[in-house]
């Protein structure tokens, strides 16, 4: 199963990206055999429409789960019409975040945990 | 010959007293027996009502467009999201999500659909109200709380601007969409500021829009401070014309907190708007 994670650089052993909609890369990672792409994000600095335009990044890249720290209304109203998973709040590595997912302890989000416009008024969140 | 012209009321700053002067201006003028139209274009918060209490006949409600998908139509082609700059359409794979607030309606969507699957449906953003009040004609904008349409709202309240009088428009402040929208076709500009370092910063902002906009201007202090040098100087340089002062007077602060309009509350200010009306209107004739 590939998940999308939101990143600060390209390696599993990045930092989570606190930001979903203005995260710098989204790493997508199989994980059955921790195999990963790199996505650079195109629309961290975009005036809006980040959050909706990050999650059809994710969602064209066959992603079935997000993981993030914050995750806003539009973009958690896009994952869940393409049927993808949402775990917020989540921080550390890459790697520590996809070990917590496999090993059932993330619970999943079925609402936004911030605002409209978060990722732009806490860009270093 | 029935004078035909718009003045806008505007500033950068919020809070210089553009309200004051527009309401009492649309006052004093319809006082000489002319033709005024009242035009609260500060749809976010319209406040001239509160000084006007004018009778309200009509509120219209005033809505844009929005895409609505038909599902059984649609065939998933992702066109309506690849060329929305809004993302207020975007193709999963289904049918299409749309994000009714990010949308400006160009109707885009609806072009590109190889399917007809999009057609419009109305959205409401607010409501124009039109009424009357001291023999001025009322308009004024509503815009419903968390839209954010303002320019779309604003042209609305535009769209009953008589042509057969004077009309006063009240502009919101700062120098963004909104204002652009609510200045746009106006004859003359009034630029209201007060004499205060944050006064003069917004008023060199709103200055450089007006002469953008190739739109006559003239200058408004309120709270005027005899004391105060920063706001005379800059004009001075910039060879703009103060064109009337509002002294700072605790008297018109006192009215105005009920509600007031200054030539109801104190009659020694009758008349100086009328003042303020001759000197705008020979500015104009001067340039023609």
């Amino acid at each position: 199963m590939k998940i999308a994670i939101s990143s600060t650089g390209q390696t599993l052993d990045s930092q989570i990206d606190q930001r979903f909609g203005r995260a710098s890369y989204f790493i997508i990672v199989d994980t059955e055999s921790m195999e990963f792409d790199v996505i650079e994000n195109s629309n961290t600095d975009v005036a809006g429409g980040a959050g909706i335009n990050s999650a059809k990044v994710v969602i064209d890249a066959q992603a079935k789960a997000v993981l993030t720290g914050n995750c806003g209304p539009n973009a958690q109203r896009t994952l869940s019409a393409a049927n993808l998973k949402l775990y917020t709040g989540v921080s550390g590595t890459i790697e520590q975040a996809v070990d917590l997912f496999k090993a059932g302890k993330l619970s999943e989000a079925t609402e936004p945990n911030v605002g409209s416009h978060f990722g732009t008024e806490n860009t270093n969140a | 010959m029935p004078e035909n012209l718009t003045i806008a009321i505007a500033s950068g700053k919020g809070g210089t007293g553009k309200t004051t002067i527009a309401t009492n201006l649309a006052c004093s003028i319809a006082q000489t027996g002319k033709i005024v139209q009242y035009l609260d274009c500060d749809v976010e918060e319209p406040n001239g009502h509160i000084f006007f209490k004018p009778g309200i006949e009509v509120a219209k409600s005033v809505t844009i467009s929005v895409p609505d998908v038909d599902a059984e139509l649609c065939n998933s082609c992702g066109k309506c999201g690849q060329l929305c700059q809004y993302s207020a359409i975007i193709s999963l794979k289904n049918e299409p999500l749309v994000f009714e607030q990010l949308c400006h309606s160009c109707g885009g969507c609806m072009l590109v659909c190889p399917t007809g699957a999009i057609k419009e449906k109305p959205k409401e953003i607010g409501f124009v109200d039109i009424g009357s009040a001291n023999g001025v004609k009322f308009g004024q904008g509503r815009l419903k709380i968390g839209d954010i349409h303002t320019p779309s709202l604003i042209k609305q309240v535009k769209s009953i601007k008589i042509n057969d009088g004077i009309v006063i428009i009240d502009v919101p402040p700062g120098t963004s969409c909104p204002v652009i929208e609510a200045i746009k076709g106006s004859d003359f500009v009034l630029l209201v500021t007060e004499p205060t370092p944050f006064g003069l910063n917004d008023l060199k902002l709103a200055v450089e829009m007006v002469r953008e906009m190739k739109i006559p201007f003239a200058v408004v202090v309120n709270r005027s401070d005899p004391n105060e040098q920063m706001t005379s100087q800059y004009c001075l340089d910039e060879k703009i014309e103060i064109i009337f002062e509002v002294p700072d007077d605790r008297r018109i602060a006192e009215a105005y907190s009920v509600g007031k309009m200054i030539v109801d509350a104190l009659p020694e200010y009758e008349g100086i708007f009328t003042i303020l009306y001759e000197r705008v209107l020979n500015r104009i004739k001067g340039r023609e």
